[in-house]
Protein backbone atom coordinates (compact mmCIF):
# COMPACT_ATOMS: atom_id res chain seq x y z
CA UNK A 1 0.00 0.00 0.00
CA UNK A 2 1.53 3.14 -1.08
CA UNK A 3 0.21 6.63 0.12
CA UNK A 4 0.59 9.73 -2.45
CA UNK A 5 -0.25 13.35 -1.71
CA UNK A 6 -1.12 16.10 -3.25
CA UNK A 7 -1.02 19.84 -2.19
CA UNK A 8 -3.64 22.43 -3.51
CA UNK A 9 -4.26 25.93 -2.18
CA UNK A 10 -6.79 28.05 -1.99
CA UNK A 11 -7.83 31.48 -0.27
CA UNK A 12 -10.91 31.95 1.27
CA UNK A 13 -12.84 33.97 4.53
CA UNK A 14 -15.06 33.09 7.00
CA UNK A 15 -16.67 34.29 10.05
CA UNK A 16 -17.15 32.09 13.12
CA UNK A 17 -20.84 32.50 14.61
CA UNK A 18 -23.67 30.38 15.80
CA UNK A 19 -27.37 32.26 15.59
CA UNK A 20 -28.26 30.24 18.21
CA UNK A 21 -26.27 31.87 20.88
CA UNK A 22 -26.00 35.13 22.48
CA UNK A 23 -23.78 37.87 20.86
CA UNK A 24 -21.59 37.93 23.88
CA UNK A 25 -21.50 33.81 24.07
CA UNK A 26 -20.39 33.98 20.20
CA UNK A 27 -17.68 36.61 21.45
CA UNK A 28 -16.82 34.39 24.29
CA UNK A 29 -16.44 31.25 22.60
CA UNK A 30 -14.72 32.64 18.99
CA UNK A 31 -13.29 35.98 20.31
CA UNK A 32 -11.47 37.61 16.93
CA UNK A 33 -12.91 34.86 14.55
CA UNK A 34 -16.74 36.02 15.44
CA UNK A 35 -15.91 39.12 13.67
CA UNK A 36 -18.74 39.83 11.66
CA UNK A 37 -17.19 40.85 8.57
CA UNK A 38 -15.44 38.05 8.29
CA UNK A 39 -11.24 37.57 7.94
CA UNK A 40 -9.85 35.51 5.49
CA UNK A 41 -6.71 32.99 5.01
CA UNK A 42 -4.52 31.48 2.54
CA UNK A 43 -5.75 27.61 3.09
CA UNK A 44 -3.32 24.51 1.80
CA UNK A 45 -5.15 21.23 1.59
CA UNK A 46 -3.10 17.75 1.35
CA UNK A 47 -4.96 15.21 -0.28
CA UNK A 48 -3.72 11.49 0.75
CA UNK A 49 -4.90 8.53 -1.82
CA UNK A 50 -4.11 4.91 -0.34
CA UNK A 51 -3.50 2.20 -3.04
CA UNK A 52 -1.35 -0.27 -4.86
CA UNK A 53 0.79 0.55 -7.62
CA UNK A 54 -0.74 -0.65 -10.94
CA UNK A 55 2.06 -2.63 -12.40
CA UNK A 56 1.47 -1.44 -16.05
CA UNK A 57 1.68 2.30 -15.14
CA UNK A 58 4.04 2.20 -11.91
CA UNK A 59 1.27 4.86 -10.44
CA UNK A 60 -1.10 4.73 -7.46
CA UNK A 61 -3.11 7.40 -8.64
CA UNK A 62 -3.29 9.62 -11.81
CA UNK A 63 -1.68 13.08 -10.64
CA UNK A 64 -3.28 14.74 -13.44
CA UNK A 65 -7.14 13.53 -12.77
CA UNK A 66 -6.78 13.82 -8.99
CA UNK A 67 -5.64 17.43 -9.50
CA UNK A 68 -8.91 17.82 -11.91
CA UNK A 69 -11.17 16.46 -9.72
CA UNK A 70 -9.29 18.93 -6.72
CA UNK A 71 -9.87 21.98 -9.07
CA UNK A 72 -13.54 21.09 -9.77
CA UNK A 73 -14.62 19.55 -5.88
CA UNK A 74 -12.97 22.27 -4.17
CA UNK A 75 -11.25 24.92 -5.61
CA UNK A 76 -13.85 26.19 -7.85
CA UNK A 77 -16.55 25.97 -4.96
CA UNK A 78 -14.01 27.69 -2.03
CA UNK A 79 -11.31 29.67 -3.66
CA UNK A 80 -11.68 33.34 -3.33
CA UNK A 81 -14.94 32.79 -1.58
CA UNK A 82 -16.77 33.75 1.46
CA UNK A 83 -17.17 30.71 2.80
CA UNK A 84 -20.37 31.24 4.79
CA UNK A 85 -22.36 32.96 2.30
CA UNK A 86 -21.17 31.26 -0.82
CA UNK A 87 -20.47 27.80 0.06
CA UNK A 88 -24.30 26.15 0.70
CA UNK A 89 -22.63 23.33 2.97
CA UNK A 90 -21.75 26.69 5.29
CA UNK A 91 -25.14 27.81 5.14
CA UNK A 92 -26.10 26.14 8.79
CA UNK A 93 -22.88 24.98 9.60
CA UNK A 94 -19.87 27.11 10.89
CA UNK A 95 -16.79 26.76 8.70
CA UNK A 96 -14.15 25.71 11.37
CA UNK A 97 -11.04 24.26 10.01
CA UNK A 98 -12.62 21.21 11.38
CA UNK A 99 -16.45 21.44 9.21
CA UNK A 100 -14.05 22.38 6.22
CA UNK A 101 -11.85 19.15 6.25
CA UNK A 102 -14.74 16.94 6.79
CA UNK A 103 -16.67 18.66 4.15
CA UNK A 104 -13.79 18.11 2.11
CA UNK A 105 -13.40 14.82 2.75
CA UNK A 106 -17.63 14.22 2.41
CA UNK A 107 -16.70 16.39 -1.45
CA UNK A 108 -13.96 13.83 -2.73
CA UNK A 109 -14.33 10.30 -1.09
CA UNK A 110 -17.08 9.54 -4.21
CA UNK A 111 -15.23 11.20 -6.96
CA UNK A 112 -12.05 9.47 -6.76
CA UNK A 113 -12.13 6.20 -9.31
CA UNK A 114 -8.58 4.80 -7.94
CA UNK A 115 -7.38 4.50 -4.62
CA UNK A 116 -8.93 5.06 -1.69
CA UNK A 117 -9.73 8.29 0.01
CA UNK A 118 -6.72 8.13 3.17
CA UNK A 119 -6.69 11.60 4.82
CA UNK A 120 -7.78 14.87 4.48
CA UNK A 121 -4.94 17.63 5.94
CA UNK A 122 -5.86 21.59 5.82
CA UNK A 123 -3.88 23.75 7.16
CA UNK A 124 -5.26 27.28 8.06
CA UNK A 125 -2.04 29.28 8.55
CA UNK A 126 1.29 27.27 8.57
CA UNK A 127 0.88 26.95 12.74
CA UNK A 128 -2.72 24.95 12.54
CA UNK A 129 -3.92 22.38 10.66
CA UNK A 130 -6.71 19.71 11.05
CA UNK A 131 -6.44 15.95 10.20
CA UNK A 132 -9.50 13.89 9.19
CA UNK A 133 -9.48 10.39 8.14
CA UNK A 134 -13.20 9.58 7.45
CA UNK A 135 -14.89 7.53 9.90
CA UNK B 1 -13.08 11.86 14.57
CA UNK B 2 -11.24 14.75 13.89
CA UNK B 3 -6.91 15.37 14.34
CA UNK B 4 -6.28 18.97 14.82
CA UNK B 5 -2.29 20.23 15.68
CA UNK B 6 -0.98 23.69 16.74
CA UNK B 7 2.77 24.24 16.30
CA UNK B 8 4.42 26.17 18.67
CA UNK B 9 8.45 27.30 18.99
CA UNK B 10 10.66 27.07 22.01
CA UNK B 11 14.35 28.08 22.46
CA UNK B 12 16.55 25.83 24.81
CA UNK B 13 19.67 24.50 25.40
CA UNK B 14 20.78 20.95 27.18
CA UNK B 15 23.54 18.94 27.07
CA UNK B 16 23.13 15.25 26.17
CA UNK B 17 25.42 13.21 29.11
CA UNK B 18 24.51 10.54 31.42
CA UNK B 19 26.40 10.68 34.72
CA UNK B 20 26.41 6.88 35.16
CA UNK B 21 28.63 6.49 32.36
CA UNK B 22 32.26 7.37 31.86
CA UNK B 23 33.61 10.28 29.60
CA UNK B 24 34.70 8.16 27.47
CA UNK B 25 31.25 6.19 26.52
CA UNK B 26 29.20 9.74 27.14
CA UNK B 27 31.75 10.57 24.11
CA UNK B 28 31.30 7.89 22.61
CA UNK B 29 27.08 7.79 22.58
CA UNK B 30 26.72 11.19 22.49
CA UNK B 31 29.28 12.63 20.17
CA UNK B 32 29.23 16.30 20.32
CA UNK B 33 26.19 16.60 22.07
CA UNK B 34 28.23 15.61 25.36
CA UNK B 35 30.32 19.06 25.02
CA UNK B 36 30.12 20.09 28.52
CA UNK B 37 28.80 23.04 28.11
CA UNK B 38 25.66 22.46 26.35
CA UNK B 39 24.44 23.78 23.48
CA UNK B 40 20.98 24.88 21.75
CA UNK B 41 18.56 24.62 19.41
CA UNK B 42 15.11 26.20 18.39
CA UNK B 43 12.69 23.85 19.08
CA UNK B 44 9.07 23.29 17.03
CA UNK B 45 6.39 21.52 19.01
CA UNK B 46 2.86 20.20 17.13
CA UNK B 47 0.64 19.47 19.97
CA UNK B 48 -2.49 17.24 18.16
CA UNK B 49 -5.68 16.55 20.17
CA UNK B 50 -8.60 14.54 18.56
CA UNK B 51 -11.97 14.42 19.41
CA UNK B 52 -15.51 14.86 18.21
CA UNK B 53 -17.03 17.87 16.60
CA UNK B 54 -18.80 19.79 18.58
CA UNK B 55 -22.17 20.96 16.87
CA UNK B 56 -22.65 23.93 18.42
CA UNK B 57 -19.59 25.20 18.12
CA UNK B 58 -17.62 23.55 15.07
CA UNK B 59 -14.86 22.64 16.82
CA UNK B 60 -12.83 19.56 18.84
CA UNK B 61 -10.63 22.20 21.07
CA UNK B 62 -10.58 25.56 22.03
CA UNK B 63 -7.53 26.73 20.45
CA UNK B 64 -7.21 29.48 23.31
CA UNK B 65 -7.59 27.04 26.03
CA UNK B 66 -5.05 25.19 24.40
CA UNK B 67 -2.82 28.12 23.83
CA UNK B 68 -3.16 28.31 27.45
CA UNK B 69 -2.26 24.90 28.17
CA UNK B 70 0.66 24.75 26.42
CA UNK B 71 2.42 28.26 27.44
CA UNK B 72 1.52 26.95 30.95
CA UNK B 73 2.62 23.76 31.17
CA UNK B 74 5.43 23.69 28.41
CA UNK B 75 7.00 27.40 27.01
CA UNK B 76 6.96 28.43 30.50
CA UNK B 77 8.93 25.67 31.66
CA UNK B 78 10.65 25.21 28.60
CA UNK B 79 11.75 28.49 26.85
CA UNK B 80 14.59 29.95 27.02
CA UNK B 81 16.12 27.93 29.72
CA UNK B 82 19.18 25.15 29.89
CA UNK B 83 17.21 22.02 30.19
CA UNK B 84 19.40 20.08 32.27
CA UNK B 85 19.83 22.49 35.17
CA UNK B 86 16.50 24.46 34.88
CA UNK B 87 13.74 22.03 34.04
CA UNK B 88 13.45 19.80 37.54
CA UNK B 89 12.91 16.38 35.26
CA UNK B 90 16.09 16.72 33.56
CA UNK B 91 18.45 16.91 36.64
CA UNK B 92 17.95 13.15 36.34
CA UNK B 93 17.31 12.25 33.34
CA UNK B 94 19.30 12.91 30.08
CA UNK B 95 17.35 15.87 28.02
CA UNK B 96 17.60 13.71 24.41
CA UNK B 97 14.49 15.29 22.12
CA UNK B 98 13.01 11.40 22.82
CA UNK B 99 12.98 12.51 26.77
CA UNK B 100 11.68 16.07 26.26
CA UNK B 101 9.04 14.90 23.31
CA UNK B 102 7.62 12.29 25.87
CA UNK B 103 7.60 14.27 29.51
CA UNK B 104 5.67 16.76 26.87
CA UNK B 105 3.64 14.64 26.26
CA UNK B 106 2.49 13.86 29.92
CA UNK B 107 2.66 17.38 30.89
CA UNK B 108 -0.23 17.89 28.69
CA UNK B 109 -1.92 15.02 28.92
CA UNK B 110 -4.21 15.54 31.92
CA UNK B 111 -5.39 19.17 30.77
CA UNK B 112 -5.99 18.38 27.42
CA UNK B 113 -8.23 14.55 28.18
CA UNK B 114 -11.74 15.13 28.72
CA UNK B 115 -11.24 18.74 27.57
CA UNK B 116 -12.85 20.20 24.45
CA UNK B 117 -16.92 21.61 24.28
CA UNK B 118 -17.70 18.01 24.68
CA UNK B 119 -15.36 17.15 27.55
CA UNK B 120 -14.64 13.88 24.92
CA UNK B 121 -11.17 15.39 23.35
CA UNK B 122 -7.73 13.34 23.82
CA UNK B 123 -4.17 14.23 23.44
CA UNK B 124 -3.21 12.20 20.40
CA UNK B 125 0.45 12.74 19.66
CA UNK B 126 3.58 15.22 20.65
CA UNK B 127 5.59 16.05 17.59
CA UNK B 128 9.03 17.78 18.53
CA UNK B 129 11.22 19.14 15.90
CA UNK B 130 14.76 19.62 17.32
CA UNK B 131 16.00 21.20 13.77
CA UNK B 132 15.22 21.01 10.36
CA UNK B 133 16.21 17.64 10.10
CA UNK B 134 15.80 15.50 13.19
CA UNK B 135 11.92 15.25 14.47
CA UNK B 136 10.74 12.80 17.04
CA UNK B 137 6.93 11.75 17.91
CA UNK B 138 5.14 10.45 20.78
CA UNK B 139 1.62 9.04 21.18
CA UNK B 140 1.71 7.54 24.69
CA UNK B 141 1.42 4.25 26.26
CA UNK B 142 -0.08 1.87 24.87
CA UNK B 143 -0.82 3.53 21.76
CA UNK B 144 -3.89 2.34 20.29
CA UNK B 145 -4.09 4.38 17.32
CA UNK B 146 -5.21 2.32 13.89
CA UNK B 147 -5.52 4.78 11.19
CA UNK B 148 -5.07 2.26 8.52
Amino acid sequence: MIHVTRRAEFSASHVYHNPKLSPEENRRIFGKCNNPHGHGHNYTLEVTVAGSINPTTGMVVDLKELKTILEREVLQLMDHKFLNQEVPAFATKIPTTENIAVEIWHLLAPKLSFGRLHRIRLYETPDLYVDYYGE
Amino acid sequence: MVYLTRRYRFCASHRLHNEALSDDANLRIYGKCDSAFGHGHNYALEVTVEGPIDQETGMVFDLVALDDVVEEEVLERFDHTNLNLDVENFRSRVPTTENVCAEIFNLLQDKVDGGGPLHAARLARVRLEETNSNSFEYEGEPSVRNRN
